[in-house]
């Protein structure tokens, strides 16, 4: 009862999944507050479903506790499971059925009471972008709008926590942008855990980010955060008359140089320099035909490839 | 909740073509069989007529018709019982349970009971057939009633015995022929094993070997005589099934 009195919604602690001798997850804890989108993120592999099940009910931790607005998932499953939303990676549809049906099955299932299904179907599927949709079987629908489909399930009963697992894979730019604003625009009631590997994707929605790799958590902290634990960053400087790779490597702040193309350099920034005003200085009195000086990737790339390296290396 | 999910599962039969098909295939050997049990017994009809007590039409028309459809349930239980689990598993829909606020037990009993729906309407439509006989004969309404008992006790093993099977495999098809290995070899070695054993005078396994025969137990109430022991055995098989079918979904939770 502590964990609801303090605000969080979902608090994890120690969780541990084992497979035979094959830890999955290893100790790892989280806590969420209402309102918060957290971005769970790891490479393929590092244990990000396995985490996701435990969350839902679907897999029971080897050890370590889950409890859902005070409610412990694993005393109390079916109170505690009421107050959750889940998209799995593979949208649990059934194609046979018309989408109406399907969530109208969803609030049914979710103990939504009788009257008040109605409003709930309306509005979960004006959320959803699905207005139009509610006379079409499932099976016929492309796969965007299944996938909405399947957010539209999970929060149709207006859980406090929702739980999706990759909801933007497989979707063109423009779904991906509205499933971004809709998962913002979830994270204002409820609070959301992301799975993902989409970086952009999770600095654009999250306010805390974790990562995952091989298990265990390697990265546990807010996106504001970042800023402090990145050190230097890696800029793509693009020269229409470079100078030799000597030269830039000696200009201060820059660690080292690599050439990535006739008139592109990829330069590694030494920690906590920035090189950028030197660099256009000399660019501007040189003559070099500066053309491009951008970041090579985004913070959260950056730090996301260095904890999770072996894995990037290894293939 | 266990309402619910039953509804949820007749209402995904109806809307495949499955259920459509068992239904057609199911009423026309039915219909082909009572048809055919008419025209034997109009033509006996002129030698049962010198007996002093010979056997009405109910029993030479109606019992066997009851005894192809508990042949026909024998093929089609295991394949509707294939969807309830397995195809769930398969197309990835289990979840959709799973993580409902809804218990493992009221998942598997709303299963059970959903098919068991199914099997009734089924049913149903079969006794509607004797009635087409009632304008011109007069029936044995006792004996129709027991029949109709027996095959829904009958129905209720296989789809409870199905159910399991079902939960062992995320392959449909293995999942039916499971299914159906598993109830035809209750149906041969069960009878078997009883008998030698009785013949042995070890009657109390015999006893308990008759659990697992549900064909067996299906003919006292075949013939209108209420066996509660034959009942009682079935009642144990549903009920051993489910249990069976809800510890195994719940230890999938465990082992993943």
């Amino acid at each position: 009862m502590t964990e609801h009195a303090n605000g969080a919604t979902l608090c994890a602690r120690g969780l541990t999944r084992k497979f035979g001798a094959h830890t999955a997850v290893n100790n790892i804890s989280i806590e969420l507050k209402r309102g918060e989108v957290l971005g769970f993120l790891g490479p393929n592999g590092a244990g990000k479903t396995t985490t996701m099940q435990m969350l839902t009910g679907n897999l029971a931790p080897s050890s370590g506790g889950i409890s859902i607005c005070g409610i412990d998932l694993l005393e109390r499953p079916v109170a505690a499971k009421a107050k959750i939303g889940y998209l799995p990676e593979v949208p649990p549809l059934y194609r046979e059925l018309y989408v109406d049906e399907y969530l109208l099955l969803a609030a049914r299932v979710h103990r939504v009471p009788r009257a008040a299904r109605g409003a709930a179907l309306e509005r979960v599927k004006a959320r959803c972008g699905l207005p139009d949709a509610g006379r079409k079987l499932i099976g016929s629908l492309s796969k965007g709008y299944q996938q909405r489909v399947g957010i539209a399930q999970a929060i149709i009963h207006e859980p406090d926590v929702v739980i999706l697992d990759e909801p933007t894979a497989g979707l063109d730019p423009n779904q991906i942008r509205q499933i971004r604003d809709l998962i913002r625009e979830l994270g204002g009631q409820h609070s959301v855990i992301l799975s993902t590997h989409i970086l952009p994707e999770v600095e654009a929605v999250c306010d805390q980010v974790q990562i995952l790799h091989h298990g265990n958590l390697v990265y546990s902290d807010t996106i504001s955060a970042l800023e402090k634990f990145h050190s230097g960053r890696t800029l793509l400087l693009g020269l229409r008359n470079a100078p030799p790779e000597s030269e830039l490597a000696g200009i201060p702040g820059v660690a080292a140089v690599e050439k990535e193309g006739d008139t592109l350099f990829r330069l590694q920034c030494a920690p906590g320099a920035n090189p950028t005003d030197e660099l256009v200085e000399r660019a501007v009195s040189s003559h070099w035909g500066l053309y491009q000086l951008s970041p090579a990737r985004t913070r959260l790339e950056d730090v996301f490839v260095r904890l999770t390296r072996s894995e990037v290396s290894t293939g | 909740m266990i309402h619910t999910i039953a509804a949820k599962e007749l209402k995904l039969l109806f809307a495949s073509p499955l259920a459509w098909v068992v239904l057609t295939v199911m009423q026309l050997l039915l219909g082909y069989n009572f048809l055919r049990r008419i025209d034997d017994f109009l033509q006996l009809q002129p030698r049962l007529s010198q007996m002093t007590s010979p056997p009405g039409v109910t029993e030479l028309v109606i019992v066997p018709t009851f005894g192809t459809l508990a042949v026909v349930l024998l093929f089609a239980v295991p394949l509707l019982a294939m969807r309830l689990i397995a195809e769930e598993r398969r197309n990835h829909t289990m979840v959709f349970l799973t993580t409902a606020p809804v218990s493992i037990t009221a998942i598997v009993l709303g299963k059970f009971f959903g098919l068991m729906a199914f099997l009734t309407i089924v049913t149903g439509l079969a006794v509607l057939m004797p009635f087409a006989l009632a304008a011109n004969t007069t029936l044995d309404y006792g004996l129709i009633a027991s029949l109709t008992a027996g095959i829904l006790l009958l129905a209720a093993c296989f789809v409870a015995v199905s159910l399991y099977v079902s939960c062992l495999t995320a392959h449909p098809v293995v999942a039916a022929l499971g299914a159906f290995g598993a109830l035809l070899g209750m149906l041969l070695a069960g009878e078997t094993a009883g008998d030698s054993l009785r013949t042995r005078n070890w009657h109390v396994p015999a006893a308990l070997v008759q659990v697992f025969t549900p064909i067996k137990n299906f003919e006292p109430l075949g013939r209108g005589l209420v066996d509660t022991y034959a009942i009682a055995c079935s009642l144990l098989l549903i009920a051993g099934f489910l249990v069976l079918a809800i510890r195994r979904l719940d230890a999938m939770r465990l082992r993943g």
